[in-house]
């Protein structure tokens, strides 16, 4: 399709990667903060194909993947819940809680349904008078619009029988805490481009200066994530950080300004725990109080809820970058898509799935 | 669930006062939420996360960023013909990879 063939054209991806080529004299950490580009980069081999100093750090930009267990063991909650129909994106569903996931609970008899948008959740309650639907409104500020809208409108049209039970995280303060920590090896960031697409670049900006990291909006096809490698490890070389854009088909400096006012209406920032990372100060987004009926936290009790996390699985590592996926020892054995025990072997966007379908057969030999 | 997706906008209209559109993707077509992306119009591409368009695919920025990587190539062959110690580097990292 026109504007996704012509970036995946491999004479030009030949092009960049010669270029970086002649670019690079010394070691650099990348990240690459979102899970698509995550995709791009293994399916691809693009890690591969780059100069063996450049090492690509994956990112928790995963929403899935850093959901946290608590909420998830909520959703399974209210899901079980008679009278309930809970809808969610299909990549939720194999999503492990503390004992079970949605799948499970729908074989046991709970009305979960896989939706496309919230919007068909809303369709949902109309359609179903009767019962309370319940829309699992995770991610980051990509999805945000939608289901901020998607309560708008259920408020406006007075669907009553309509709730959300949100999690959304924000990019900017994990690229924070990840510059804070301790362990920091990142170098660079790619920024997530669709994130920016929605909010701007503008909350970059004072990551760029206060931590003199360069910050290089990208987009999701080959071409696209090996531009934005190549702009980083020219920046890195140049001993320069700059915030630039390399994704201007999809991001303006100032984003998409009726989704931020619409966001900032049904939406307040919040701190969040993130699975496998812990709680990030100012990291998520919650309803703010003129929309808390529609707060299905709110609507269910499901105050008791107690979250364990399996003792063998090592995604927390993963989404911080400190191991690669073929390094935890359940990778492929214990853990696998069919039978995750970590959220990040679940999702199109998550790191162990992406290792699993792509490089499972080139795990390097573990000595015993 | 947090990929955008191109599409090509086919089809215009109003349902319950908010703007919707059908969007081709790729022969896969679906009814998405235009209320976000009041400018775009019927042939327009668009990228669509969760049922809601987010931006209109800007057709300059992307024949600029594609015309920038052609450039980059065209340098590779200008300084690989000028320059005396031309860098296999990326063809040994593909194989040892």
């Amino acid at each position: 399709m026109k504007y996704l063939d012509e970036f995946g054209d491999p004479e030009l991806a030949r092009a960049l990667l010669d270029d970086i080529a002649r670019t690079v004299t010394r070691p650099w950490a990348i990240m690459e903060v979102c899970g698509g580009q995550t995709h791009t980069i293994i399916r691809n081999g693009i890690d591969q194909l780059l100069p063996e100093q450049v090492q690509l750090i994956h990112g928790p930009g995963c929403p899935v993947c850093v959901t946290p267990l608590e909420t998830i063991d909520k959703a399974l909650a209210i899901a079980a819940t008679p009278g309930v129909i809970f809808c969610s994106f299909g990549d939720m569903l194999r999503v492990p809680g503390s004992s079970k996931d949605l799948f499970r609970v729908k074989s046991e008899g709970g009305d979960v349904r896989v939706v496309y948008s919230p919007l068909d959740a809303v369709q949902l309650a109309k359609d179903n008078p009767d019962k309370q639907v319940v829309f699992f409104g995770i991610g980051f500020e990509t999805t945000a619009p939608a289901n901020a809208m998607t309560v708008k409108m259920a408020k406006e049209q007075g669907i009553p029988n309509f709730s959300l039970l949100v999690s959304h995280v924000l990019v900017p303060p994990a690229i924070t805490a990840l510059l804070e920590s301790p362990n920091r090896r990142v170098q660079g960031f790619l920024a997530a481009g669709h994130v920016c697409t929605v909010m701007g670049m503008g909350e970059y900006v004072p990551l760029v200066e206060r931590y003199h990291v360069p910050i290089v909006v990208t987009g999701f096809e080959p071409l696209d994530v090996l531009e934005g490698i190549r702009r980083v490890l020219v920046q890195l070389e140049e001993g320069r950080a700059e915030l630039e854009n390399a994704y201007p088909r999809a991001v303006s400096a100032e984003g998409n300004l009726p989704a931020q006012a619409v966001v900032r209406e049904v939406f307040e920032t919040c701190d969040r725990a993130w699975r496998g990372i812990g709680t990030i100060p100012q990291s998520g987004w919650r309803l703010s109080p003129a929309y808390a009926d529609f707060d299905a936290e709110r609507r269910f009790d499901v105050s008791g809820v107690v979250a364990e996390e399996s003792s063998l699985c090592r995604s927390g590592e993963v989404l911080q970058g400190l191991i690669k996926p073929v390094q935890c020892e359940a990778f492929g054995k214990e853990c696998t898509p069919r039978s995750p025990l970590g959220a990040p072997m679940v999702s199109s966007e998550g790191a162990c799935a992406a290792y699993y379908q792509f490089r499972r057969l080139e795990r390097p030999a573990v000595t015993a | 669930m947090c990929l955008g997706v191109p599409g090509k906008v086919t089809e215009i209209f109003e349902a319950e006062g908010t703007r919707f559109a059908m969007v081709d993707f790729g022969g896969v077509h679906k009814r998405v939420c235009l209320a976000y992306v009041p400018e775009v119009v019927v042939g327009d591409y668009t990228i669509v996360h969760v049922g809601f368009a987010l931006t209109k695919l800007d057709e300059k920025s992307a024949l600029e960023t594609l015309e920038l990587f052609r450039s980059v190539g065209l340098l590779d062959e200008e300084l690989g013909r000028m320059d005396d110690a031309p860098a296999p580097a990326p063809a040994s990292a593909a194989e040892a990879g």
